[in-house]
């Protein structure tokens, strides 16, 4: 018996949300009296998966598993699962964990709970939180089965250092091939995504054009942060789709969110929610973000946000 | 194409989320219904195939009488036929199973259902559904094309996008970018009129286990009163932000 925690890399390198789930399965492991068991495809890093707690890392390192497929990746995890027994298995919240847990929970016959915020309450039965009805509330769950599958909510729970050292052992499941196909990724390298990000810099309508997202886009350049906007922007065809957050759009689980000129319809508010500071500048002193945010500046964007990226800019040259 | 919609029937994005009955239930009091918004898109794009390709569109829904004017929303959108599976949506395997049942009965090739519901969130029906279907799937999916049996898709990755190629049959999350928010359609006098005429039919469930059970609901702490910062003392906020919020 164990718990296996799939650690999700990318570029050969694992993400920062790998050493969260660590955690996160470390805290359940200790629950049950049991060892983590981590699972790491075509990563290098992997021995600093010891200092968040896990015991045993199985490595597997094959170039058929170089581009993503949510039913091949499933697979191996099934397979890891299987070998190590394990009791639960935790997936984090990125779109990848997302896309293949469902396929998981049916091949492993695992009840599956998503978006979980919390170490579990009881472990018999087997209880966790989750967000729900798009951070505007908390589920409670039980899982009922054998198997449970734990998808942890990005940004939810933390991480934990916990030193433990991690073997390594070899891994090399059977992998099928794939019925679905990568042909092109598009994906900036060299950017934060939003998923990652500890800051998200967004702009609203307030801005007045898409001509005027420079400043935004150097706010979230002095802050290592993500840019993201709101719906009627991405609607507008200012910004991107990927970049529109809320209710419809991506959510946001970031240390700081910074609302430039954003009114805070409830649909973008409970996107954002789970965020767990929220700076916001308008203009609008009734703007109902305020009533949702943690600090606020009533004023012009125009006149605010320069300021801000010049102070920001000798603050960090300070640290 | 044979193509089925899976609709849920959720709360309207505007509602005001209370629960009752000692927090275990949602409470429905005062709570308008719409067609889940992820679902949506991928109705709308459906109708593209049917106006396009002749595509035959159905939509159906696991749940109680109470979800059938969500149906017949989804007919006056413009969707063939409609099936109510006669069942409590309790799990979302328990919903993954039932559907199964009837994607295997009605032969489809192409199934699309919303990533998520937006009461819930749980994001697991559709990819349960095509393992239970051994069907091909495409999460997050922001654009899809289908020529004969062979399928592209585009799909929306941390930080960037992915095209990819698959074939028929096929299970689909969809989301917004299956087709843009002004290609969504409000029925006209028309297509509601003629969803009347429609089928909707309405079927029993098979047996199923809940692999998961809901226990209660909590609704988040209310927050504290905003700290406002003068617009001409940002240092304040910078050092807010540093030394009470340690967030930078």
């Amino acid at each position: 018996m164990s718990v296996l925690v799939y650690t999700e890399s990318d570029q050969g390198n694992l993400k920062k949300g790998a050493f969260e789930v660590a955690s996160y399965a470390k805290a359940v492991a200790d629950q049950l009296g049991t060892t983590v068991t981590a699972l790491a495809i075509n990563a290098s890093n992997t021995n600093e998966l010891g200092n968040y707690g896990v015991n045993k890392v199985l490595t597997v390192n094959n170039n058929d598993l170089n581009s993503f497929s949510a039913k091949v990746y499933a697979n191996v995890v099934k397979q890891a699962a299987e070998k190590e027994n394990a009791q639960v298995v935790i997936v984090s919240s990125s779109a990848d964990s997302k896309y293949l847990a469902p396929l998981l929970a049916v091949s492993l016959n695992a009840g599956y709970a998503s978006n979980v915020i919390e170490a579990p309450s009881n472990t018999a039965p087997f209880t966790v939180k989750r967000n729900a009805f798009t951070n505007k509330a908390f589920e409670v769950t039980q899982i009922n089965t054998n198997v449970k599958i734990i998808g942890v909510s990005n940004n939810a729970f933390g991480l934990v250092e916990n030193s433990a050292s991690a073997t390594s052992e070899d891994f090399s499941p059977a992998i099928e091939a794939s019925t679905v196909t990568v042909e092109a990724v598009d994906k900036a390298t060299d950017k934060v995504t939003i998923a990652d990000a500890d800051v998200v810099v967004s702009g609203g309508r307030g801005l007045k054009g898409p001509e005027n997202w420079g400043m935004i886009e150097e706010l979230a350049d002095v802050l290592g942060a993500a840019t993201a906007c709101s719906k009627p922007v991405s609607d507008l065809g200012w910004r991107p789709h990927s970049e529109h957050v809320g209710q419809t759009g991506k959510p946001v689980a970031s240390n700081l969110y910074i609302a430039i000129g954003i009114s805070g319809a409830i649909q973008h508010l409970a996107g954002v929610n789970a965020s767990k500071v929220k700076v916001v500048i308008n203009t609008d002193a009734e703007a109902p973000f305020f009533k949702a945010a943690d600090y606020g500046v009533v004023g012009d964007a125009f006149t605010v946000v320069p300021q801000l990226i010049e102070k920001l800019k000798a603050f960090k040259a300070q640290q | 194409m044979n193509i089925l919609v899976c609709i849920s029937h959720v709360p309207d994005t505007t509602s005001k989320i209370n629960f009752s009955e000692n927090n275990t239930k949602f409470d429905t009091n005062g709570v308008q219904f719409v067609i889940n918004p992820n679902d949506e898109f991928g109705l709308t794009r459906a109708m593209w195939f049917k106006e396009k390709q002749g595509a035959k569109v159905t939509v159906v829904n696991v749940g109680g009488a109470e979800t059938e004017p969500t149906l017949r929303k989804a007919l006056a959108i413009g969707a063939d036929a409609a099936i109510r599976v006669n069942a409590a949506a309790t799990d979302g395997f328990s919903v993954a199973k039932q559907l199964a049942k009837v994607a295997t009965d009605g032969g489809y090739d192409l199934i699309i259902a919303g990533r998520e519901s937006i009461d819930y969130n749980g994001g697991m029906v559709p990819g349960m559904l095509a393992a239970l279907l051994d069907a091909n799937f495409v999460n997050n999916c922001i654009g899809l094309d289908v020529d004969g049996t062979t399928a592209k898709a585009t799909r929306e990755i941390d930080g960037g996008k992915e095209t990819v190629a698959t074939s028929l049959p096929l299970v689909v999350g969809g989301q917004k970018g299956l087709v843009e928010e002004s290609d969504l359609r409000i029925p006209n006098m028309r297509g509601i009129m003629m969803a009347r005429q429609k089928p909707l039919t309405v079927v029993d469930g098979v047996e199923t286990t809940d692999q998961t059970t809901s226990v209660s609901f909590e609704k988040p702490a209310p927050k504290g009163a905003v700290k406002l910062v003068a617009e001409d003392n940002l240092d304040e906020l910078i050092s807010l932000l540093h030394n009470e919020a340690k967030v930078i």
